[in-house]
């Protein structure tokens, strides 16, 4: 199938934040205890919980301890009781957010509003923090999680989220590469992996810039590259992800019949 | 030195910590909130905001509160909206995720006409629980290497003493009041909640004075016999005031979840234009009813029955 046939069909197929959702939720193994963000990250750990992962372990920094959302009740933030339901355990915000911190934490899941090579994330300002274009809803639980355990983050794939500097560092990522972060006090986590609709990547031990590591299936790294505001590294074994299983779809769209979080 | 803390003790020692009934209107307990407090806001997002008595502060024409809570939505955008508040500390602040970035809080901050301190979800419940524990800061291994801390005048960065491990500082928040709002508590004072806590007990022991807002007051008989189930002692307590449905549009745990279809229309309504919009609604809804049950009336029945049923139905098997 050539390029262009192969997007077509991704294309009435599934949304591409469907796309996302499903390949996220691949990131995630049996047993891990993950930290999830509201958004797409909540919906794909708790579809790969759904599907391949049945032991990992959801937190939500509202307070909630193994989480089991239930199909069609996803949460407006993950602070409200939908998000307790069938839960092990409630707790204190403060003290769920610890857990990071003591080191119970294998995985932070979050969404992004911008990112930069090193994987920094800024969800405080856009343009001069002093006088911004935008002022963002801020950091919530994401600096904490960047801060303290391994980040997989998940977002579209575009121009103006991934730029060659973040406007602001919400949420550390590899700082300005290198042992930046180490060096600024953060001697533990860091990226992991960022899945977008386009690919997943990863990043480079030494110079720590991100990394394109698989191509969804019919995505070119000219096409991935043109969508990215920096220069991407390409591993040298690039692989090309499997589409999204019907099954994958199905058990997606039962969880969010109403597409709260999958527009 | 150590003035912050003798003071904080001062008022302490000087509050009625007696068992005694307390149970007041909600307008007389906004009239225990002065100009220019530090106001502590329990529950977090959508979850047991003390919306009732935000309302009644508003009404009572409040302003210059300096307003602390973990993450904020349409709750900083009415104080904003009604000038009550113009500094709020938080670690997010939008109406909530699905309804996209605040409008309002854009408004106002963006035009610099209110201050929003960012600091992250862990720090602002550190700062609650250090204000808790009688101590002027706690430690932690977060925020470093962010853009945050340069914007922070009060945040500090220490090595160590034993150890030489990097760790952030951050100051104790006692605030003058703390608005908290729960499923049940009795006359005393003496409060169950149910669920998710959010950062409730370390605000409530953290504060100089903290106004209960409750779904319903039970006999203090009823708190003894599950003592254990008792959050918040009625020592910390100045006032209790009874309101049902004191959340609303927002959730209380097991009783309501959100009103799904106000927030909605509430976003539509600042998306078109938030100026405009929070002045309406505010004329609307928080002006304009002559008592909380007017407001509730406003809201309608439908939409109060509808996040009661799936509120309740967190029990259900």
């Amino acid at each position: 199938m050539t390029t262009e046939a192969t997007s077509k069909a991704r294309a009435s197929n599934h949304t591409a934040s469907e796309l996302l959702a499903v390949m996220a939720s691949r990131l995630l193994k049996d047993g891990q205890v993950v930290f999830a963000g509201v958004g797409i990250p909540l919906l794909a750990a708790t579809l790969a919980q759904r599907l391949h992962t049945p032991g990992l372990t959801i937190l939500f920094e509202g307070g909630t301890i193994g989480a089991f959302v239930e199909p069609g009740k996803l949460p407006p933030s993950t602070n409200e009781q939908r998000c307790t339901r069938r839960a092990n355990m409630v707790l204190s915000s403060t003290d769920v957010l610890l857990l990071l911190q003591r080191g119970y934490i294998d995985i932070g899941f979050m969404g992004g509003a911008q990112i930069d090579q090193f994987g920094n994330l800024n969800s405080s300002f856009i343009g001069d923090p002093d006088n911004p274009t935008t002022r963002l809803p801020g950091t919530g639980g994401g600096n904490d999680i960047s801060s303290l355990t391994d980040m997989i983050v998940a977002m579209k794939h575009e121009k103006r989220r991934f730029v060659h500097r973040v406007d602001f560092i919400t949420s550390p990522g590899f700082i300005r590469g290198g042992t930046s972060r180490r060096d600024s006090g953060l001697v533990v986590g860091g990226m992991y992996r960022v899945v977008t609709d386009l690919g997943v990547m990863g990043f480079d031990d030494e110079s720590r810039r991100m990394k394109v590591l698989a191509l969804h299936p019919g995505v070119t790294v000219g096409e991935i590259q043109d969508n990215t505001g920096f220069e991407l590294l390409v591993t040298d074994d690039l692989s090309v992800t499997e589409p999204p299983s019907g099954r994958e779809l199905s058990v997606l769209r039962h969880l969010d019949p109403d597409r709260l979080y999958i527009a | 030195m150590t003035q912050a803390y003798l003071e904080l003790r001062r008022n302490t020692v000087a509050r009625d910590r007696s068992l005694r009934e307390k149970v007041i209107s909600l307008e007389q307990a906004a009239s225990l909130v002065k100009d220019g407090d530090r106001i502590g806001i329990g529950g977090s997002t959508l979850s047991r905001t003390p919306i009732a008595m935000i309302w009644a502060l508003i009404r009572a024409g409040r302003k210059r509160l300096t307003c602390s809570r973990g993450i904020m939505s349409s709750d900083g955008e009415l104080l904003l909206g009604s000038a009550a508040s113009d500094h709020l500390i938080t670690s997010w602040f939008s109406q909530g995720i699905v309804w996209g970035v605040s409008k309002v809080m854009r408004l106002y901050i963006e035009s610099k006409r209110a201050r929003f301190d960012e600091w992250s979800h862990m720090a602002m419940g550190l700062r609650f629980r250090a204000g808790a524990m009688g101590v002027p800061f706690l430690p932690v291994r977060s925020m470093m290497g962010s853009d945050m801390i340069a914007r922070l005048s009060e945040i500090r960065e220490m090595a160590c003493p034993y150890t030489g491990d990097r760790l952030v500082l951050v100051p104790a928040l006692n605030p003058d009041v703390a608005l908290i709002h729960v499923q049940r508590c009795d006359p005393y004072g003496n409060a169950q909640m149910d669920g998710l806590q959010f950062m409730d007990i370390d605000l409530a022991m953290a504060a100089n004075k903290v106004i209960l807002t409750t779904e319903r007051i039970v006999s203090n008989d009823q708190i003894r016999r599950a003592p254990d189930q008792t959050k918040i002692p009625f020592l910390a307590v100045e006032a209790v005031v009874e309101v049902p449905f004191g959340c609303a549009p927002h959730e209380c745990y097991g009783v309501y979840e959100p009103f799904f279809k106000h927030h909605d229309m509430y976003a539509e309504l600042m998306r078109k234009d938030p100026a405009k919009g929070i002045a309406e609604y505010l004329d609307r809804y928080v002006y304009g009813p002559k008592s909380w049950t007017e407001y509730l009336d406003l809201i309608g029945t439908e939409e109060l029955l509808d996040a009661a049923r799936r509120g309740r139905s967190i029990y259900d098997d």
